[in-house]
């Protein structure tokens, strides 16, 4: 029954709402950044902020499938929203990182190559690329079985996300290590064995 | 005797506090000839540069202290449960005079003077902190250093119902530290009791901790409540937890960066949003005065 209510409820519900929700974290990260609301030091605080929020996204769209398959609670129509949502979010932590926190281009470069921690984070965003591109329903048709082939990037890329926050963290910290969990275990879900669609 | 290091500015509590800060930002400079006449030599021009403390509120607001939590504002949010009085500092290994030290009885017989000091967090942050202190010196010769001593160990109180991050694995607790002999009993080396001239607030190590200016911010351990002198390196925390990235030594050095970041710039706090990133300084700026100390010694390798 409440399965039903979530279902009618997500078809009334215009992705552009969530398109807009889904943006508002970052216009007040920014507000909260430019008026002293992310404390001493802004700039740490405002990449932590995105990137956490794209790492949230991220396993939101992972939970899409399990919660169809196994709750019969449809919300496929939002994962689109959602995974370029993740994406902008990657990016804007991407850019503050670039432009805020590092600032100097041969450092940028040096630490994406020396740095494990940013290598792995480049390498997710880098993998982000196509999927943002092909994000739209002409490639979808036109790419046809290869479209979902090339979406499943998403595991690496959600394990990609919450590795790189692991690494960062200084010594073991549980916050990330959470994350981790989380990720592993929707990944979980899709290895084990096929269970029978959900019937009602 | 204390005051080998010349401050000029102890007055803290008699001026006005926005004239104290436009005082003192003028005097620091000052402040750096007086210790260049002290300790001997030419200065380069950079110690002449004044400093300019950053706010209390920044000082108090932004911190690791990881005994409260990991994150910055945690330190602040979560240290009101420490109890900082009653205190005492035991002091035992190679000493004339091991024992227990009452915080009061020590405060009575130190000379508290002010430190205007750069800061370098090992993470690439930095500020500039007035601390109110003594040289670390005079409190080790209250129990008479035995000439058999070679390293100083330190050690943060453990108390786990007032400290909850002491409840989480992040660190073995509790917090241990050490320095060389020599580093320890430098004039620079202070154990910090005030900030801005009020007693320090319990999220920056009350009632006292170590300050040592041209190490990482985490050699500086804070609410000491032991000091064993010893004549083997002692364990440090950062070192056991990970010795790839955190060395004994850990002396600011940008030509030597962590494993996982460069160490060849910072940037200090309360710069807002678009805060430009600086050049960091060899031993924080302190080179003229502890260079010496690592003569001949491969700071790549001792890092």
């Amino acid at each position: 029954m409440i399965t039903d209510a979530v279902n009618q409820t997500a078809r009334r519900v215009s992705n552009w709402l969530v398109y807009m929700l889904g943006i508002l974290p970052a216009g007040w990260f920014l507000y909260l950044g430019l008026t002293g609301g992310l404390g001493a030091e802004p700039i740490k605080s405002l990449e932590h902020e995105l990137g956490e929020f794209a790492l949230k996204l991220l396993i939101a769209g992972l939970c899409i499938t399990p919660l169809r398959k196994h709750l019969g609670v449809n919300l496929i129509k939002f994962r689109r929203a959602i995974g370029v949502l993740a994406f902008t979010y990657v990016f804007l932590h991407l850019l503050v990182w670039l432009v805020l926190d590092v600032q100097i281009v041969s450092q940028i470069w040096a630490d994406i190559l020396k740095r494990p921690y940013i290598t792995v984070g480049m390498v997710g965003f880098v993998l982000l690329i196509p999927l943002a591109v092909t994000s739209n329903n002409l490639s979808v048709r036109n790419l046809g079985v290869r479209w979902r082939k090339l979406h499943k990037l998403t595991y690496g890329i959600a394990f990609l996300g919450a590795l790189h926050f692991v690494m960062v963290a200084k010594g073991i910290q549980i916050e990330p290590i959470l994350y981790m969990l989380v990720v592993l275990g929707l990944l979980a879900l899709r290895v084990s064995k096929k269970s029978p669609p959900f019937q009602r | 005797m204390a005051n080998r290091w010349k401050n000029v500015l102890n007055d803290a509590d008699v001026t006005d506090h926005s004239v104290f800060i436009n005082r003192r930002q003028i005097m620091a400079g000052v402040a750096g000839l007086g210790l260049a006449t002290t300790i001997g030599g030419p200065r380069a021009a950079l110690a002449q540069e004044a400093l300019e403390p950053n706010s209390f509120e920044d000082i108090s607001r932004y911190n690791n202290f990881y005994e409260f939590g990991t994150g910055k504002d945690d330190p602040a949010r979560n240290a009101g449960s420490l109890t900082a009085t009653p205190w005492t500092v035991t002091i035992d290994g190679l000493v004339d005079k091991p024992g227990e030290y009452d915080f009061a009885d020590i405060m009575a017989k130190m000379t508290i003077e002010e430190r205007i000091y750069r800061f370098r967090c090992v993470e690439a942050w930095s500020m500039v902190v007035p601390w109110n202190g003594f040289e670390l010196k005079d409190m080790l010769d209250l129990a008479g250093v035995q000439s058999s001593a070679k390293y100083v160990a330190f050690e943060t109180l453990y108390r786990p119902e007032e400290m909850p991050g002491q409840k989480t694995g992040v660190l073995q607790w509790p917090y241990v530290e050490g320095l060389r002999l020599d580093e320890a009993m430098h004039p620079l080396t202070i154990m910090a009791t005030g900030i801005y001239g009020k007693d320090i607030p319990n999220q920056n190590g009350a009632p006292l901790r170590l300050v040592v200016p041209w190490k990482y911010g985490f050699k500086s351990i804070k609410s000491v409540v032991k000091i064993t002198l010893t004549d083997k390196e002692p364990p440090t925390s950062w070192n056991i937890a990970n010795a790839r990235e955190y060395g004994f030594f850990s002396n600011v050095n940008p030509e030597v960066d962590h494993k996982r970041w460069s160490q060849a710039t910072e940037r200090k706090i309360g710069g807002g949003l678009f805060a430009k990133r600086v050049p960091t300084l060899m031993l924080n700026g302190y080179e003229e005065e502890v260079a010496s100390l690592y003569a001949g010694m491969d700071m790549t390798k001792n890092f």
